[in-house]
C-alpha cells in the first residue's frame, strides 16, 4: 500500500516522523482522513485525536491546537502539543477534567469570560487525552 | 603592612569565592546544554510556522483584528529578562535597549506601558512606574503555557485598544560571547512578505491548496499561536543567553580570583620575611647586647 510521510512537530520537539498508511485528524471543521497522494491540503487542528495506521496496526495520539498541511505525499502537523495515548497518565487525566469544570463552572457563575476560555481549553485537553489513552488501551 | 593573620585570611576567602564561582560555572555550562538543545527542538516548529504564514498571508485580503494598523497613541513593551543576576551585563543590555526605546515612544508623545518577564526586568522597571505586569520566576522553567498566557494578555490589552503596538525586547543568543538585546514589533501582526520573485512562486503554489476552513478563518486560528511562538522563542533565547553571559561572568571572575590570590601570596610572603627579618634583627641585638 502507498504510504504518506507523517510529521508531528511541537515545540519541544518532533514527536513523529514515520511513513504510514492513513492518518486521521480533528480539523476544525470535522475530522478528516489523509491518504497517500492526497491533494495539497491545509487545515487548522482543534485539541483532539489524531490516529494514524501503520501495518495495520493503529496508534493514537492526543493533540491540541494548531495546524496541519499535506504537500507532496507529506502530512505535516504544527501542534502545541502531542502526547501518545500509551504514554498518558489517565488518572491524572481524570484528575485536570475535574479541576477544569470546577473551574468552568466557577467562571460561568462569575460570568468571567478570559477565565472562561482557559478553563474550556483545559477541559477540552482533558477530555481528549482521555479519550486517546482508552482508544490506545482498547 | 597589614597583619600576616588578616592576609591569610583574606587569601582563604578569595580561594572559596572561586570555588562558588567555578561551581557556578559548570551549573551554568550544564543549564546552557540543556538550553541548547530546547532551541534547538524548537526550531522546526518556528520554522515552519513561518513558512505556513508566509504563504497564507500572501493570498490574505481582509484585515484581521490582530492586524489592524491604528494610529498609534499608546505602545506596549514586552521585556524579557532572566530571573536571576549574575551574569554580567546581559540584563542590563536588555533593559537599556527598552528604556531607549521606551524615551524615544515618549519623546514622540506616545503613552508607553510595559510588561517584565523575568524578576530582573521587573525589579528594574519597578521604579519607572509603567509596569502594567510583570511574571515573575518564570525563566527557569517556563513552558509553551507560559508564553500563552504573556500573549493573551497583551492581545486582550491591544484589542481593549488600551495599546497601539506591541514590541518585544529580548536578547539574541548569537554565539556563546555575544547576545544582542533587539527589539521586535509582535503587534499589529505584519503580512509576511518575501521577496518579489519568492512571493509570485508561493503565490502559484498556494493557489492549488485546498484550505479548511477559509485562508482567513485559518489565520484568525494562526496568528494568536503565531503570537505564542514568537514570546516564546524570546524567553527561549533568552534563557539560552542568561546561561552563556553567566558562564562567562563567572569564568572571568574564576580569573580575576585567581589574580588576587596572587597577589595577596606575594603581600603575605612579604609580610613574613619582613616578620623574619624583623625577629632575627632582634635576636641578633640581643646577642650583641649580652656580649657587651
Amino acid at each position: 500500500m502507498a504510504q504518506i510521510h507523517l510529521e508531528v512537530v511541537t515545540p519541544t520537539g518532533p514527536v513523529v516522523s514515520d511513513d504510514v498508511d492513513i492518518v486521521t485528524a480533528p480539523g476544525v471543521s470535522g475530522e478528516f482522513g489523509v491518504l497517500a497522494n492526497h491533494a495539497p491540503f491545509l487545515s487548522t487542528i482543534k485539541t483532539g485525536t489524531l490516529t494514524f495506521k501503520t501495518d495495520k496496526q493503529s496508534k493514537y495520539l492526543m493533540v491540541s491546537g494548531g495546524f496541519s498541511e499535506v504537500s507532496n505525499n507529506k502530512i505535516t502537523f504544527l501542534v502545541e502539543s502531542a502526547e501518545y495515548g500509551h504514554d498518558i497518565d489517565v488518572d491524572r487525566a481524570i484528575q485536570a477534567k475535574e479541576r477544569a469544570e470546577k473551574r468552568l463552572a466557577q467562571a460561568m457563575a462569575a460570568s468571567e469570560t478570559m477565565n472562561r476560555t482557559r478553563a474550556e481549553a483545559a477541559l477540552q485537553r482533558a477530555i481528549a487525552r482521555i479519550s486517546a489513552s482508552e482508544r490506545a488501551r482498547e | 603592612m597589614p597583619g600576616l593573620k588578616d592576609v591569610k585570611d583574606k587569601i582563604e576567602g578569595v580561594k572559596k569565592t572561586s570555588q562558588i564561582t567555578k561551581a557556578m560555572n559548570m551549573v551554568a555550562s550544564a543549564k546552557l546544554r540543556g538550553a541548547q538543545e530546547r532551541m534547538e527542538s524548537f526550531r522546526p516548529y518556528s520554522e515552519k510556522f513561518a513558512e505556513a504564514m508566509k504563504d497564507l498571508s500572501g493570498g490574505m485580503t481582509v484585515t484581521l483584528p490582530l492586524m489592524e494598523v491604528r494610529d498609534v497613541k499608546s505602545v506596549e513593551i514586552v521585556v524579557i529578562t532572566s530571573d536571576r543576576g549574575l551574569c554580567g551585563s546581559f540584563n542590563a543590555n536588555i533593559v537599556k535597549k527598552a528604556q531607549r526605546l521606551m524615551d524615544k515612544y515618549e519623546s514622540e508623545g506616545k503613552k508607553v506601558s510595559i510588561v517584565t518577564v523575568g524578576n530582573k526586568a521587573g525589579q528594574l522597571f519597578k521604579r519607572s512606574g509603567k509596569v502594567r505586569q510583570a511574571y515573575k520566576d518564570i525563566m527557569g522553567t517556563f513552558q509553551m503555557f507560559n508564553a500563552r498566557e504573556i500573549s493573551q494578555d497583551i492581545t486582550m490589552s491591544f484589542l481593549n485598544g488600551d495599546s497601539d503596538q506591541v514590541d518585544l525586547v529580548y536578547a539574541q543568543f548569537v554565539s556563546m560571547a555575544r547576545q544582542t538585546p533587539v527589539t521586535e514589533e509582535l503587534l499589529p501582526i505584519k503580512p509576511v512578505e518575501g521577496d518579489e520573485g519568492e512571493a509570485v512562486e508561493k503565490k502559484e503554489i498556494t493557489g492549488a491548496y485546498i484550505y479548511e476552513p477559509e485562508p482567513a478563518e485559518i489565520m484568525e486560528v494562526l496568528l494568536p499561536l503565531y503570537l505564542n511562538v514568537q514570546i516564546y522563542h524570546g524567553m527561549i533565547e533568552v534563557g539560552a543567553g542568561e546561561h552563556a553571559a553567566r558562564m562567562s561572568a563567572m569564568d572571568n571572575a574564576t580569573n580575576a580570583c585567581g589574580d588576587i590570590v596572587k597577589e595577596l601570596t606575594q603581600l603575605y610572603n612579604k609580610a613574613r620575611q619582613a616578620a623574619i627579618t624583623g625577629d632575627l634583627m632582634d635576636i641578633v641585638g640581643g646577642a650583641e647586647a649580652l656580649k657587651g
